[in-house]
C-alpha cells in the first residue's frame, strides 16, 4: 500500500522521539540556526544550568539583525549592538558553536545563509529563533520558528515540545502573468486566507505555478507562511531541489549525494496523500499585489481601490479603520500612485540573486526619482559578491539606489537603518505592522522587487505592468 | 510546588484590539539587549505615545494582571521579548479571543496563562472592567472560567499547557533533558546524520 502520509507527517514521525500522554511530541531537531537577537538569553539559560549545547555540529550562528550595512567597522557604534555582537561571538566560542561572523565571507540574513550553506536539505527539521524560519520548507523540511526559552531547550538538547499541527494544502495553478512575481502570489493567499487563516496548521504549496517557481522564488513563498499565521510552510522536494543543493559546501558528495538525492525524493507528498484541509487558487487571478495597511492581509491588487469600510466585514470594520488613519490614506482611492519617500530592496523575503537581477533589470537606464531615499540590502556577503560580480551594484548605483552591506537592515530596523517621522516605504520585505521599519509613526506597503524597483524611479507605487522601459 | 498556577487574580487591563502584533507589544529597537531586564517600562511604547488613550497609559490599569484582549493576539515575530515585557510589567494571563501559535507557545514557556474566551464575552469583561477597573477577575484554570463580579466567562486553554501549568511542569526543559538517551538513540536513526544509508 502507498504511504499516504503527506511530507510533513513523513517528517515529523523521523523525529518522533517520544509522544507525551497529553499529545505532545518530543521532537528531534536536524538543524538549529542561531542569530544574535533571540540567542542571547538562551545561552545564559545554559549557563545557568550548566549545561552544554548537546548537538554543536547541528548549530550555526551568523549575525544579521543588528549588523550596520554602511560602516561595519568594530566597535559598532551603536554600544548596544556591539554589546550583542560579543555576547554572540563569545557564547559560540565557549559553547563550540560555529558562527559566520562578519569577517567570514559567508555571513547574512540566517534564511539566505542556511540555503545557501546547503545547511537546510529537504526531510530536515529546522529551527530558528526567528518568525520566519519557514522560509526552509522551501525545500520539503519542516521548519518553524521559537521563542528563546526553545533555543535553549534545543541547544541543550536538540529537542523540543510540539503538537503536530494540521496540514493545508494550497494548490496555486497556472502560468503567472508577467510583471506577477512569487511575492504576489504569497500576498494574494494571506489576502484570501487571512492573517490567522493559518493557524494550527503547516501549509503545502502545491500546483503548476509552485512547480514552475525556481527555489529563491520558493524561497519567497515559505517565507510569509508565518504572515498568514501558519508557523510552516513547505513545498515538495523535486529535481530543482536536488540541483539547487549539489556541489553547496554543506551538501554531501558522490554516492552519499545520490542517496540523499533519492531520499530526497521520496519524501514528497504523493498524489494520494491525505490532508486536512484543501484551497485552490487560480495564478490568472492574481496581479501585482501591494499592501495598503497595518497587517500584510491588508493588500490590494495595484490596479484595485482601497477598500471602502462599510463594504467590509464588520467584524474587520475597527481594524481597518485603524489602519488607513494610520496610513493616511483614503478608502476606495487607488493604491496606485501613493507617494512614497524610501524605497527598500532586502530582507529575507527579497534579497536573494533573483531578486536583486529582476529588480536591477528594471532600474536600467532610469533614475531614482527626487526626493526619494532608495537602497538596495543584500541578504548575504556571497549574494553581494555575485551581484557585484555581475556589475548589479553599478546599474543600482548609476539609478541613485545606495549599494550596502549584506543584513536585516530596514526590514526591521535594529540597527542604523530606519524610516523617519511618517515616511512611507515601499519595501520588499515581509511586514508592514506600525513602527515596523524603525519609526513609530512610519508606513510600510509591501510590494515585490520589482515594483519596489518601479515605485522608487516614479516616486510612487506604479504598476509594474505598464512602466516605462521595463519590458515585463 | 510553587511553579504551579492553578488561576490568575488581580485587576484587569481591556485591550480590545484584533491582530496586535509583537512589534507594537515591544518595537525591535528594545530588542537591543543581551538580558530580559528592563523591558517591563517599555511595553507599548510606540502605541502609548501616539495614543494617550492607550490602556497601558491610564494609571487606573497600572495595577492590572490580567490583559484582555482581541483577535489573533500576539502575531508577527517569534521573539519572547513581547510575553516578557508584558510579564515584567505585570501581566499573569493573557485573555483573549485567540493567539499567534508561536507568542502562545512563548507564554507557556515562561508561566504565563494564555487563555481564550468568546468576543462577546470578552466584550462583556471589558466593558464591566471599563465601569470598573478595580474589580478583580479570577481566571481559573482548574475551572476553565474568568469571573468578574457577577460575571462568570467559560475559557479555553490547550489540554497539554493548561496541565503543565496545573502541575507546575512548564519548564519543559528539564523534561526534555530526561530524555537524553532515547535522544541520543533516535539520532542514530536519522537519515542526514547517518551518511544517508539508515
Ligand atoms: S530580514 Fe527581516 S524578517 Fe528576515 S530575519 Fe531579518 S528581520 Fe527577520
Amino acid at each position: 500500500m502507498s504511504d499516504r502520509r503527506n511530507l510533513f507527517n513523513k517528517v515529523w514521525d523521523l523525529h518522533d522521539v517520544r509522544t507525551l500522554a497529553n499529545g505532545q511530541t518530543q521532537l528531534f531537531i536536524g538543524l538549529h540556526l542561531i542569530h544574535e537577537v533571540t540567542s542571547p538569553q538562551a545561552f545564559e539559560i545554559l549557563r545557568d544550568r550548566n549545561l552544554k549545547v548537546a548537538y554543536p555540529a547541528q548549530t550555526i550562528a551568523t549575525v544579521d539583525h543588528i549588523v550596520p550595512t554602511t560602516d561595519q567597522s568594530r566597535p559598532f557604534l551603536d554600544g548596544l549592538a556591539e554589546k550583542m555582537m560579543s555576547a554572540i561571538e563569545r557564547n559560540c566560542d565557549e559553547f563550540g558553536v560555529t558562527l559566520l561572523d562578519l569577517k567570514d565571507g559567508r555571513q547574512g540574513i540566517v534564511h539566505v545563509v542556511g540555503p545557501e550553506q546547503g545547511l537546510t536539505q529537504p526531510g530536515m527539521t529546522i529551527v530558528c529563533g526567528d518568525s520566519h524560519t519557514s522560509t526552509h520548507g522551501a525545500f520539503g523540511s519542516i521548519a518553524i520558528g521559537i521563542g528563546t526559552s526553545n533555543v535553549a531547550q534545543v541547544l541543550a538538547t536538540q529537542t523540543m515540545f510540539l503538537s503536530r499541527p494540521k496540514v493545508r494544502r494550497i494548490v496555486v495553478n497556472g502560468e503567472l502573468a508577467p510583471g506577477v512575481y512569487a511575492k504576489d502570489v504569497i500576498l494574494h493567499i494571506i489576502q484570501q486566507l487571512g492573517v490567522q487563516g493559518g493557524v494550527g496548521y503547516a501549509y503545502e504549496y502545491c500546483g503548476t505555478t509552485i512547480d514552475a517557481m525556481s527555489i529563491e522564488e520558493r524561497m519567497t513563498v515559505c517565507n510569509m507562511s508565518i504572515e498568514g499565521g501558519a508557523r510552516c510552510g513547505y513545498v515538495n522536494p523535486d529535481e530543482k531541489t536536488v540541483e539547487y543543493l549539489r556541489g553547496r559546501p554543506s551538501v554531501a558528495t558522490g554516492d552519499e549525494f545520490e542517496r540523499a538525492a533519492a531520499w530526497w525524493l521520496t519524501l514528497a507528498s504523493g498524489d494520494d496523500a491525505e490532508f486536512d484541509d484543501e484551497v485552490v487558487y487560480n495564478a490568472a487571478d492574481i496581479e501585482p499585489t501591494v499592501t495598503w495597511g497595518i497587517t500584510p492581509a491588508q493588500s490590494v491588487g495595484v490596479s484595485q481601490p482601497l477598500p471602502n469600510v462599510s463594504d467590509c466585514d464588520a467584524s474587520e470594520q475597527t481594524l481597518i479603520k485603524e489602519a488607513l488613519e494610520f496610513m493616511g490614506l483614503a478608502e476606495g482611492e487607488p493604491v496606485k500612485g501613493t507617494q512614497i519617500d524610501v524605497a527598500f530592496i532586502g530582507s529575507c523575503t527579497n534579497s536573494r540573486m533573483s531578486d536583486l537581477r529582476e529588480a536591477a533589470r528594471i532600474v536600467a537606464g532610469h533614475k531614482v526619482a527626487d526626493n526619494v531615499k532608495a537602497i538596495v540590502v543584500p541578504g548575504s556577503q556571497l549574494v553581494r559578491e555575485q551581484a557585484m560580480q555581475e556589475g548589479l551594484h553599478e546599474v543600482f548605483e548609476a539609478a541613485g539606489f545606495e549599494w550596502r552591506e549584506a543584513g536585516c537592515s530596514m526590514c526591521l530596523a535594529m540597527n542604523p537603518d530606519k524610516l523617519q517621522g511618517r515616511e512611507v516605504c515601499a519595501s520588499s520585505s515581509n511586514r508592514n505592522f506600525k513602527g515596523r521599519q524603525g519609526s513609530p509613526t512610519g508606513r510600510t506597503l509591501l510590494m515585490s522587487p520589482a515594483m519596489v524597483a518601479a515605485a522608487a524611479i516614479e516616486g510612487k507605487v506604479a504598476d509594474i505592468r505598464e512602466f516605462a522601459g521595463a519590458a515585463v | 510546588m510553587t511553579n504551579e498556577v492553578k488561576s490568575v487574580s488581580g485587576a484587569c487591563i481591556p485591550l480590545m484590539l484584533d491582530d496586535i502584533d509583537t512589534d507594537r507589544i515591544i518595537p525591535a529597537r528594545y530588542l537591543r539587549c543581551v538580558t530580559f531586564d528592563g523591558l517591563g517600562e517599555h511595553a507599548f511604547e510606540d502605541d502609548r505615545k501616539q495614543d494617550p488613550n492607550h490602556p497601558f497609559n491610564h494609571t487606573k490599569f497600572s495595577g492590572a494582571s490580567v490583559l484582555v484582549a482581541g483577535r489573533n493576539f500576539g502575531c508577527g515575530s517569534s521573539r519572547e521579548h513581547a510575553p516578557q515585557s508584558l510579564m515584567r510589567w505585570g501581566i499573569k494571563a493573557v485573555l483573549a479571543e485567540s493567539f499567534a501559535e508561536i507568542f502562545f507557545g512563548n507564554c507557556c514557556s515562561l508561566g504565563v496563562a494564555a487563555v481564550t474566551a468568546s468576543r462577546d464575552d470578552l466584550d462583556k469583561l471589558a466593558a464591566a472592567i471599563e465601569a470598573d477597573p478595580t474589580l478583580e477577575v479570577v481566571v481559573s484554570l482548574e475551572d476553565l472560567k474568568a469571573t468578574a463580579g457577577d460575571l462568570s466567562i467559560p475559557v479555553a486553554m490547550p489540554d497539554s499547557a493548561r496541565e503543565a501549568l496545573i502541575t507546575g511542569e512548564w519548564d519543559y526543559l528539564g523534561q526534555l533533558l530526561s530524555a537524553a538517551s532515547a535522544v541520543k538513540e533516535h539520532a542514530a536513526t536519522v537519515p542526514y546524520l547517518n551518511a544517508f544509508s539508515t
